[in-house]
């Protein structure tokens, strides 16, 4: 035995240690970003709740008119992202939980796709209601 | 092979568990929903007015119901997760007792909302339709 070998303690590389990285080559990443995009949604749901309790039942006019001011629009936003981000993250680990085999990659696109596109499709929403807003003033 | 489902015994708690991921996936669809809701608002008064067709229509505010109760009960058990995650209440007796408090407060807020912003959408409507034609 020389004394050079190095005594291994650890079954990980130094590198994966410093980056905190485990076999899948990803870290904690993916539970913190599930994590804080939940306690993002908690004002936002919120924040939506209260504002169906202003819009239920409104006509068309007053969604437009509601949906075009900037406050609304910048709140709106956030939640459709975050809430399409967390939608993302949370179906991606059911996923990879109950889907096995071939069908698990193809899957795992799916729903980022889906999720993105609705995600998209409600930015977009948002984006014609302030130019339809601008229009009007 | 790890042992399946059956052989545990019943607990409160892998109900919650599993009804936690049910009703993300279904305030998801809820979501897509909603958007669809916006999109309409943003493409004119004709696509809005089948909205409103869906949403002011009794099986429409069954599913808005269930969307509004899905996300009450996932915020519910996401409190939960927040708590589990900073290491408090994660210890057997407290998660007995809490279980029955979850389900408690979902019911209580759900339905309390879901009274609520049918009322406040259902008097709008009535008033919108009888100052004149709603788009």
């Amino acid at each position: 035995m020389t004394d050079s070998a190095p005594h291994i303690e650890v079954m990980r590389s130094q590198l994966g240690r410093a980056r905190g990285l485990g076999a899948g080559g990803s870290g904690t990443a993916h539970w913190w970003a599930e994590r804080v995009t939940a306690a993002s949604l908690l004002p936002l749901s919120t924040w939506f709740i209260v504002q169906m309790f202003r819009l239920g039942g409104a006509d068309h006019k007053d969604v437009v008119k509601w949906g075009g001011k900037p406050v609304n629009a910048t709140m709106l936003t956030a939640l459709i992202i975050t809430t399409f981000y967390h939608a993302q993250l949370g179906l991606q680990v059911i996923v990879d939980d109950y889907v096995h085999g071939k069908a698990h990659l193809p899957t795992r696109i799916l729903v980022k796709l889906v999720t993105s596109l609705l995600g998209l499709l409600g930015v977009f929403a948002v984006i014609k209601l302030v130019a339809a807003g601008n229009r009007r003033s | 092979m790890s042992p399946h489902l059956q052989i545990y015994r019943y607990r409160l708690s892998m109900v919650l568990s599993i009804t936690n991921r049910l009703t993300g996936v279904a305030a998801t669809g809820g979501a897509a929903l909603g958007v669809f809701w916006l999109a309409a608002a943003a493409k004119g008064p004709k696509a809005f007015a089948t909205a409103r067709k869906v949403t002011g229509n009794p099986v429409g505010q069954l599913v808005l119901v269930g969307w509004l109760a899905s996300v009450v009960y996932h915020t519910v058990g996401g409190i939960r997760h927040l708590i589990w995650d900073s290491g408090k209440r994660y210890d057997k007796e407290e998660l007995n007792k809490d279980g029955p408090v979850a389900v408690g407060v979902t019911a209580g807020v759900s339905t309390v909302l879901a009274a609520g912003l049918l009322g406040v959408a259902a008097r709008r409507a009535r008033a919108l339709a009888k100052a004149g034609k709603a788009s």
